[in-house]
Order: structure tokens, then sequence, then C-alpha cells
């Protein structure tokens, strides 16, 4: 029997969040032969609905109101409710990132819902979906099942693999008119701070540093690096709590965790927290001046040098070889 | 102010895993506070001294983790609860939360703070689900919190961006990094960390019944990540071994 699953899509900057099309994936696999219906909340959102049938979805609603233009649990909430109340789905899936992580608690808490947060595959198994997601940041995974009441899930970007987009692929896609009540939290303000626009969580390729950039100015080269790459920069906890970056660089246990294809890590040594939070990326690179340093463990090719000399190099190879092709 | 953190007793960062029998095996491993559970407690702490008040500190797990909620008494927290879970057969965050809420409805409670996700299990969930079920707002991964007679002011962090919040109390708020630098006990805190009232309680004591917390979730396998092979060092001169690895990335392993 197929499952009816919903799609929460994900707009970031006007655009549509990649991690939408991979939930649909997800959804599918949920629902079997069931119906796949993706929701877009927001303000000024219904031109970016199409692309989601493209990718699977079997329709798209709509819900928009002034009052969704940012963000908030509180009005992402109540849009998600009604939908899930209207539509009544078998399966929820969100993208587990900053918002995915914070509304989906509470949208099980309500449903008196299981939720298996962060999962990177599923698989069937006879009736059951079984999840597949890491614990201890990437040092082990476990494979969950939902035993009781809708499965409800997140997935982590970049891991699981979206359906060939289908530009023949037709499917309504209709206003789903939403009421709004007062606001518990207000955004008064959005800082921008991330430099690249590149969002860790969802890079293919970062090039993180770590005590070895030795300052702030040091990141430099690093960030001249990722430029040529359209990569992003990333750091071990050792260089934030040095206070050459800002914390929300930091990869590892503590901090974020992240599956890009390509990581070059550049002066990191390797400690067993920062690997927990990148060790699961498909290719690693490694550039440290230690052969001993714990990094060449995981890394799949290293060079032993000085990073100052090595990473700048690396730029102008690069930008020869990629203007090549 | 009532100030409240529910907090959760973790392997230490630097722990490898191992698998015994199917489990995460915790023979000889180091526990400790979870580390964004840890900058919940010291921002509580801060709070308190800046506003007056009161800070109890609540987990939910084995009575082993007497050591981390005396470790936070330490740290200056004024009063502990351990919420044993030892008799539940099965459990996932609806538990937990669901556990969480019970006590709380009973207490009288300005500010819950929490980590913003537990280094284990890394799932995030209990503080929003808590939130919900006392109905009241919450923000998670903050980095800073200014409290204004009923209004708050928080500077949350979203992927590398901020955003800036205003909101009341009562609330519930998880930590990001940043947010403080927590600070070690001190001997004299620890001495008096001896002394502070500790209270076990029992699902019986706050009249849960173990099926109405039983977990919605299973888990059916639990295993390690394949082990990687060594990687290719490079030898030469460096500038040959960076046109060398630009080509691997290339041709051999497909990532550019």
């Amino acid at each position: 029997m197929g499952k009816k699953v919903l799609v929460l899509a994900e707009v970031r900057d006007g655009e549509l969040r990649n991690v939408s099309y991979e939930a649909i994936r997800a959804a599918k696999e949920i629902a079997s032969d069931g119906e796949i219906v993706a929701a877009i909340v927001g303000a000024g959102v219904q031109s970016l609905a199409e692309p989601l049938i493209h990718y699977g979805a079997d329709r798209v609603l709509v819900a928009e109101d002034e009052k969704l233009k940012n963000y908030t649990s509180d009005g992402y909430f109540q849009a998600l409710l009604q939908i899930v109340d209207a539509e009544k789905p078998e399966g929820i899936v969100f993208g587990h990132t900053a918002l995915g992580k914070d509304l989906s608690p509470r949208l099980a808490a309500r449903l008196q819902a299981g939720l298996v947060s962060d999962i990177t595959s599923l698989e069937k198994v006879g009736e059951n979906v079984v999840f597949t997601r890491p614990i201890y940041s990437g040092k082990a995974f476990e494979k969950k099942t939902i035993t009781d009441g809708i499965v409800f899930v997140t997935v982590r970007p970049n891991n699981i693999q979206p359906l060939e987009k289908d530009e023949n692929r037709s499917g309504e896609v209709t206003p789903f008119s939403v009421e709004i009540k007062d606001l518990r939290t207000i955004v008064k303000e959005v800082v921008r701070k991330a430099s690249t626009g590149v969002d860790l969580s969802e890079a293919k390729i970062i090039v993180s540093g770590g005590r070895g950039v030795k300052s702030a100015e040091g990141f430099k080269p690093l960030q001249e690096l990722a430029d040529v790459l359209s990569a992003a920069v990333g750091a071990s906890r050792g260089a934030c709590d040095a206070n050459y970056c800002d914390y929300s660089l930091q990869i590892g246990q503590t901090g974020k965790v992240v599956t890009p294809d390509l990581y070059i890590a550049c002066g990191i040594s390797g400690a067993i927290q920062h690997l927990a939070g990148m060790s699961n990326s498909k290719v690693i690179v490694a550039i440290n001046k230690d052969p001993e340093a714990s990094i060449f463990q995981v890394a799949d090719y290293g060079i032993v040098g000085d990073l100052f000399e090595v990473v700048p190099l690396l730029t102008e190879e690069f930008k020869k070889v990629l203007v090549k092709s | 102010m009532n100030i409240f953190v529910i907090l959760k007793r973790t392997f230490d960062t630097e722990e490898k895993i191992s698998i015994n029998n199917g489990k995460i095996s915790e023979d000889s491993a180091e526990f400790i506070i979870n580390p964004y559970d840890e900058y919940a407690v010291e921002e509580a702490i801060v709070l308190r001294d800046q506003h007056g008040g009161e800070v109890t500190v609540v987990t939910v797990g084995s009575e082993e983790a007497e050591k981390e909620l005396r470790t936070a008494l330490a740290m200056g927290a004024d009063k502990a609860v351990l919420i044993s879970n030892e008799d539940l057969d099965s459990q996932d965050q609806f538990t937990t939360s669901s556990i969480l809420a019970t006590y709380f409805k009973e207490q009288e409670f300005d500010l819950i703070l929490g980590g913003n996700v537990a280094i284990d299990n890394g799932t995030g969930q209990v503080g929003p689900r808590l939130a919900e079920l006392l109905n009241i707002p919450y923000v998670t991964t903050i980095t800073s919190i200014k409290i204004d007679g009923s209004t708050v002011s928080i500077d949350r962090d979203v992927e590398g961006d901020v955003e800036k919040i205003e909101t009341s109390l009562p609330l519930l708020v998880t930590a990001q990094q940043g947010l403080n630098e927590p600070r070690y006990p001190s001997l004299p805190g620890i001495m008096k960390a001896k002394k502070k009232p500790l209270e076990t309680l029992e699902l019986d004591d706050l009249d849960i019944d173990e099926d109405d917390v039983e977990a919605k979730t299973k888990t059916v396998e639990v295993f390690l990540p394949p082990k990687k092979d060594a990687g290719k060092i490079l030898s030469g001169e460096i500038a040959s071994q960076v046109k060398e690895l630009v080509s691997l990335l290339r041709t051999e392993a497909k990532v550019i």
C-alpha cells in the first residue's frame, strides 16, 4: 500500500535548496506508490514551485503570508500544522537544515510522532523503511525504524541522490490558504555573516584550516583556493579556539558535521573530535608539515609540506586547469 | 528568576567508539556534560548572577549521571534533579521530552536552557519538543541572550548568519557554540557542590506510566563506518606534488 508523504521544500535567498529534491527522493521511497505532496512556505514563493514537480512531487501546495517571509518556528509551525490537518499525510520529510532541525521536533511533538533526524540513507525492508543515520557525529551509524504513527524523518543534505529532473512531468500547483496568528518570536533583522554564500553543510567542496593557519590573516590563501573551487571555508576547533575564525566555521563533533565530495584539510592535525565531523567526506586531501599528523590516516591524498607554500600553488594550478576545461 | 537547564551525560569528544554485542561499548569510556549543555549551564549561572533567582539542572538518565549533575553544581548551579530512566525498556526523544514535560508542568519556570544538540545521538529534538509540550516559545542555536524585564533579545546562529530575535518569558532556548566560555569548577565550588540538593525521581514519583512514554522509534542496528584504506602520500618537489594532486583529483577521484 502506497503512503501519502508530505515534503517541506525549503527556500533560501529566493531559490529552492537542493535538499528539497533530496527530500522528495527520500519521500518516494517511503511512499512506495503513494502520492508525494510538496509544500512551499513563505512570501512570494509561488514561482518556485514548478521544479518540485520536475524532481518527483505529484502536487505542490504554496502557503503564502507576509508573516511567513522570515522563518519563525511559530509561523511555519502554524502553516505546516494546517497543511498536515488538511492532507493527513502518513509520512513527512524535511531537510536536516537549520530550519528543519528547528521545526521538525516541534511538529513531531504536536503529532505525537517519532522522528528520525539526519538520515543519510534509507531502504525498504519488507513493509518497513529502515533509516540510516550517523551517531557520535559519524564515529558510528545506527539503523532505525519508526514503530508507531507517522513516518517522520529529516534528511542530511548532500547524501541522497535526487531523482533525474524530468521537465515533462506535470502536476498541480495550488495555493494553500493559511491563517497565521500572533508570532511569539520576532526576527528583527538577519545579519549576513556567512562569507562565501556557500553553506558548509551543503558545500560540495570544503577548504578547511587548523592551528597551522596561525592567524586570521592565514585563512586568506584558503579563501582564495575556496573561491577558485566555489568551495566553502571551514575550520578545526583549534583554529576557532585561537580566534583565527568564527565558531560558525567549526567542523567536528562540536561544530558542523560535513560530508562534501572533497575536503581539503590545511594545517589540521586531525584530533578525533575533528575527524568525527569530516571523515565521511568522499575524498579527503591533507596538507600538513607534520608527516605523523593523524589527519593523514583518513586522507586519500596527502602532501607533507607547509600549507603557505602548498595552498597558493594549488590555487594557481586549479586556476590553470579549470580555465582550460 | 527560576532558571532550569536540561542536560545530558555523554561520551567525551575524544573517545573512540567501539561496538560490543550490537551496542556502543561504554567500557572505560570517559563521560562529560554534553558540551552544548555545558554552554547552557554557564549561561544560566551568568543570568542568575545578573537577575537573581535560582538555577536547577535536570537530567533524565541513569544514576551515573549524578557525576555530571555534581559538576554543574560545582560550576555554580543551585539544585539538581535526576529523573531515573533505568526502568524503561525503550526510549527515544519522544520518551525523554514527555518525561521532562511531566516534570516541568509541576514547576514554576521562567527560562529553560539546553544544548542545541547532544554529541552522541545528535538529534537536537528534545528542546523544541519540550517547548511545544509546555506551550512556550523557543529559540534554538543561540549565541547571545539578553533579558530586560520580560523582553528577551537573542542572537541566533543560522548556518553562519545571525538572526536578531525578540521574544518574551517564559522561554526555552538551546545553546550554540560561541554563546560563552564555560568556567571550570573551582575547588571551593566542588566542595560546596557536595552539599547542594540533588533529588532523584523515579517515573512513579511523576505518575508516569511507562506505556505512555514508550519510544516511537527503534534502533535495529549499530555499526561502525568502513575503515578507510591508507591514502597516498605524494612525494617529490612540492610544485610537482601539487600538479600530481590536481591531476589525481580530476582523473582518479573525479571530484573536480
